[in-house]
């Protein structure tokens, strides 16, 4: 009886031990690990769209919710004015979801330009929505406001070749932060002006 | 017989060089050394959990009821990898991205939990930390070993840790993309291990 009661007590005193330091080190590092994916997951995605700008875009974000999640948005500034917002949705691909950056000028809401952050899709093939420039350059001017589509489907976006279902997935992906810029347009404009320096 | 802490250091350094001399932990080996950084960044981060788990161990050691030493064991080992695992992803992410699922399955490598059952839970807190860290090093220099020579034969370049690559083979070298395909890792680790054995025994 004795032994059995020391085994119990051994084990859960060890294990309470251990997950006290683990939330520790975890809140200690939680916003340095937050910092570090944007870096190197969305980061060059961010870069690329936001070329030309002033600021750093990473640390120019906040945060909105939309039905019950949150999304992280970006500010682009150029000569002073915030004028560009960048935010990520996603659309479903050949090997699973798609994560595609958005930036779109909040002053003619165009878009400013589109990039992969995360996907699955076949090396080679579908993987090119995220190397090949000319399916991104696209994108570029369309109205953020219109739904997008491949051309084969009654669309204006010429798709990869042997990666139709990618294609569309990315199109799919810019619909929907089309009708999210819509659901939070007034929210976005507000945050996105207080970014003014 | 009795050996100094010196040389329960150097022991993991040739005589008892984990994946060479006692042959263990051959998976994480095999999979991460396609190339130096690789094998570097994941032989620090076990030598990391093999030093402070051996420690807790041997401190621990008469508190613990034998029957369920395993299971408290891999208490302290899992919560050591799972430190590791939060410091790479906030300091080194890139690392922490190619090493990926390798990293928390270094709580199930049998190099840590041979050395805290084998040794630390035998002996004392000084002798276990030397242990500890003496096995951790000799496994980051096979690690790097083996990585240089596939990195080398595979692709023709050498990607040093932290700084950049330099082009060791001529430019009109083939590279032979076998050696750092899994089959590669095999005989080049069964190479190095005849070359060991070449070394006679004292």
């Amino acid at each position: 009886m004795r032994d059995m009661v020391k085994m119990v007590l051994v084990i859960a005193i060890l294990s309470s031990f251990s997950g006290g330091l683990l939330a520790g080190i975890r809140i200690g590092t939680k916003d340095r690990i937050e910092i570090q994916q944007l870096e190197f997951v969305k980061g060059p995605a961010i870069r690329a769209i936001f070329e030309g700008f002033d600021n750093d875009p990473i640390a120019d974000r906040f945060k909105l919710t939309d039905n019950g999640s949150d999304v992280s948005f970006f500010v682009g500034i150029k000569n002073g004015t915030p004028q560009a917002v960048t935010f990520e949705s996603f659309g479903k691909g050949f090997g699973g979801d798609i994560g595609v950056m958005v930036g779109v000028n909040i002053d003619n809401d165009s878009i400013l330009g589109v990039g992969v952050t995360t996907h699955s899709e076949t090396p080679g093939l579908g993987s090119k929505a995220k190397t090949e420039p000319g399916f991104r350059r696209q994108f570029a001017g369309l109205s953020i406001n219109d739904s997008v589509n491949v051309k084969s489907m009654g669309g204006q976006i010429d798709a990869l070749s042997g990666a139709t279902i990618t294609s569309q997935g990315v199109c799919s992906a810019v619909s929907a932060s089309g009708q999210m810029y819509q659901r939070l347009k007034k929210q976005i404009i507000e945050k996105v002006k207080s970014f003014k320096k | 017989m009795a050996k100094t802490l010196v040389q329960e250091f150097t022991k993991g350094l040739w005589d008892e060089i984990p994946p060479f001399r006692l042959v263990l932990g051959l998976c994480p080996i095999l999979a991460v050394t396609k190339s130096l950084e690789n094998g570097v960044g994941m032989g620090l981060a076990t030598t990391f959990v093999l030093v402070f788990s051996n420690v807790l161990v041997s401190m621990l050691r008469s508190l613990i009821p034998s029957k369920v030493r395993i299971a408290c064991f891999i208490v302290i080992i899992a919560t050591f990898v799972t430190v590791v695992e939060l410091l790479m992803q906030a300091f080194t992410y890139p690392l922490f991205l190619k090493l990926g699922i390798f990293i928390p399955l270094i709580v199930v490598n049998c190099i840590v939990l041979g050395r805290a059952e084998a040794f630390a839970s035998k002996n004392g807190v000084m002798k276990s930390f030397a242990d500890g860290l003496g096995i951790g090093i000799g496994f980051t220099l096979s690690l790097a070993a083996l990585g240089t020579v596939r990195e080398i034969i595979g692709t023709g370049t050498l990607t040093l840790p932290f700084l950049y690559n330099i082009q060791v083979m001529s430019g009109s070298y083939k590279p032979f993309t076998f050696m750092i395909e899994a089959p590669g890792a095999f005989i080049c680790l069964g190479l190095m291990l005849c070359l060991m054995n070449l070394v006679p025994k004292k």
